[in-house]
């Protein structure tokens, strides 16, 4: 029986537990306490298991961490678009200069990988900052091509100066002493990073960087300078991107022109948008959805670069609020038809 | 010399592969990011009209172009008219569409044996000492018909005239009754069929790759930002100071540095003056 949608709404009420787990009633029962921290548990754990329910198959592991290489970008997306106001798409100029940092300490100072990959990141979200530090006063649709321009730039200059090994790239770069470091390593990366930032934006730099985001022009009457947030959300944006290429080219012994690919400005766009933006963890559900599908597809070449186009275009036109905010939606509200 | 003939040659062809970029934004504020992939879908069009269909030349042209347009609108009309005016969606969309078409393309039409048109005329020429083909001449002279059949339209017809009104207030064209979304589609056509021009016309200078593709799309945006995002005579001599300056690195750097040229007017251009050369855009939209 089809009911005529004039007569009545759909209404969204919070779920009784979700209210009273709000507030200081939290702690009341067992059932408010595991309703808050389940899915946080859920999350957490899943990600530190995942390399040992993974162990028969190393193949997965390997994709495991590229997961959470582009987990960390698609964050760092997510923080920079939703939390700062700049859509940044130039990801990949991110994981190419920590990759570059990381495989030239490396091969030119003899340092491990265990100095390599904190200095790299360090300098490697410097080199970002002090970059895009011209371009922080643009906005909206301008930030964004100019950055798409930043890794393709990057690499035509290696390109044509052949520096750094020129197409080559640079080969014979250390690896790591064993995988589940490697994968650790990662993991908890991406779990610091989600709920560092999920911290940050509720203190006073998250509340100026939101204001930045919103009405930039009442920020600076304020007194604040925005340029110097942009810039330190950059910094923070390109600290993740850095951390992820260095480790990245730990992983394969090897840093070179692909790393400045479309692929890592074109992932974690898709993922952030799958995932739903905003939420910080969403990148990261989305990361776990796309990789592995591209991973399935990789014997059909560049098709699952079309794949994952077209299940981004679908998500963007169809459901742009993504999978975590429908997911968390649920999870807090109930729905009811009322009639008006 | 042989800078300046080669120079303007090289502008002109920066001019077609940013015409139809520059036509959907100017009307529509869509920066269409697919362009690139409308470019290669009409060359590689063309080529299946005439090798596997077996059209004559012109027909399959014909063809190509008619498909392309409808290509172009049909993705206005069914995806991107949900994200209009949510300009990173529509950015993100446009492109994500333009990838699935290249890379689609990559696996399934374009590989194997490589893909090329032939010139429309054979031979060459030779212009105070310098020896120019045909079908480069024929660029020129295409680019410059095709700015006048343009201009023509949008100053004579009506419908390019209300496509002028749109560009200019879309809300008083609103109120004149002008349909925007209807419009939107009308451009779309209009700039792909645009794209799928440059492509006929600049494919038989070299072999339909996609490649290509990515190039056109980063010289569109570059031209169109240069000279100033919707802005015609902007765009044309952004056209030519870029065509000039990637000439004269050709000439005196290596080509290595060509697409590095194209990159630094964006993003110097971008960082001085947001609105381009040209542009009229309100300061405080693009910065603060």
């Amino acid at each position: 029986m089809t009911v005529d949608n004039k007569d009545r709404r759909l209404e969204r009420i919070d779920r009784g537990i979700k209210v009273r787990s709000d507030g200081v009633y939290a702690i009341s029962s067992w059932l408010e306490m595991s309703y808050l921290v389940a899915p946080r548990l859920i999350f957490i754990l899943g990600l530190l298991a995942a390399p040992v329910l993974l162990l028969p198959v190393p193949y997965w592991q390997k994709v495991l961490s590229i997961i959470c290489m582009y987990s960390l970008l698609a964050i760092s997306f997510d923080f920079l678009a939703n939390y700062v106001g700049l859509v940044s798409l130039g990801g990949g100029f991110y994981i190419g200069i920590g990759a570059y940092a990381a495989a030239l300490l490396n091969m030119k100072f003899g340092l491990p990988p265990i100095v390599t990959i904190p200095a790299a990141t360090v300098i490697g979200a410097i080199i970002c900052t002090v970059v895009f530090l011209p371009c922080l006063p643009l906005r909206g649709v301008y930030f964004a091509i100019v950055s798409l321009m930043f890794p393709l730039l990057a690499a035509r200059i290696i390109e044509a100066l052949d520096i750094f090994g020129g197409t080559d790239g640079i080969v014979g770069v250390d690896g790591f002493s064993s995988p589940w470091i490697e994968q650790y390593v990662l993991i908890l990366a991406v779990l610091i990073a989600v709920f560092f930032l999920r911290r940050m934006i509720t203190e006073d730099v998250g509340l100026v960087f939101s204001g930045v985001k919103d009405n930039d022009q009442a920020v600076k009457a304020s007194g604040i300078n925005i340029t110097r947030y942009k810039a330190l959300g950059i910094f923070i944006a390109s600290s993740l991107g850095c951390f992820g290429g260095a480790v990245l080219s730990h992983i394969y012994m090897w840093a070179g022109l692909s790393q400045f690919a479309l692929d890592f400005s074109i992932i974690p766009i898709a993922a952030t948008v799958i995932g739903g933006g905003g939420t910080l963890i969403g990148p990261v559900i989305g990361c776990l959805i796309l990789v592995p599908v591209s991973e399935l597809l990789r014997d059909f070449g560049t098709l699952r670069i079309a794949v994952y186009a077209i299940i981004l275009t679908l998500f963007i036109v169809y459901k742009s609020e993504g999978i975590m905010v429908f997911a968390s939606r649920k999870y807090e509200q109930f729905e009811r038809w009322v009639s008006i | 010399m042989e800078i300046l003939i080669y120079g303007v040659i090289n502008s002109v062809t920066l001019v077609l592969m940013a015409l139809g970029f520059t036509l959907v934004y100017g009307v529509s504020r869509l920066p269409n990011f697919a362009h690139g992939a409308l470019y290669v879908v009409a060359g590689y069009l063309t080529w299946i009209f005439m090798n596997r269909l077996g059209f004559n030349y012109g027909l399959s042209i014909l063809f190509a172009l008619v498909s392309t347009s409808l290509i172009g609108a049909a993705m206005y009309q069914f995806v991107l008219i949900r994200v209009r005016g949510m300009p990173i969606s529509e950015i993100i969309a446009s492109y994500a569409i333009g990838l699935a078409i290249l890379e689609g393309l990559r696996w399934g039409g374009l590989k194997g044996s490589t893909f090329t048109l032939p010139p429309f005329i054979e031979g060459s020429i030779e212009i105070l000492g310098v020896s120019v083909d045909f079908q480069r001449l024929l660029v020129v002279v295409i680019g410059i018909i095709m700015l006048g059949l343009l201009w023509v339209f949008v100053t004579m017809t009506k419908l390019g005239l209300a496509l002028k009104g749109m560009a200019q207030d879309e809300r008083a064209a609103l109120t004149l009754g002008i349909d925007s979304d209807r419009m939107a589609v009308v451009s779309m056509a209009l700039g792909s069929g645009l794209a799928g021009v440059a492509a006929v016309t600049l494919f038989p200078l070299g072999n339909i790759v996609v490649e290509a593709g990515y190039n056109v799309l980063i010289m569109a945006v570059a031209v169109c930002i240069v000279g100033g995002l919707g802005s015609w005579t902007g765009a044309v001599l952004a056209a030519f100071l870029i065509g000039f300056a990637q000439i004269l690195t050709v000439v005196y750097l290596g080509a290595h540095f060509q697409v590095v040229v194209a990159l630094v007017s964006i993003i110097i251009t971008l960082v001085l003056r947001p609105s381009g050369l040209f542009g009229r855009q309100k300061e405080l939209e693009e910065r603060v």
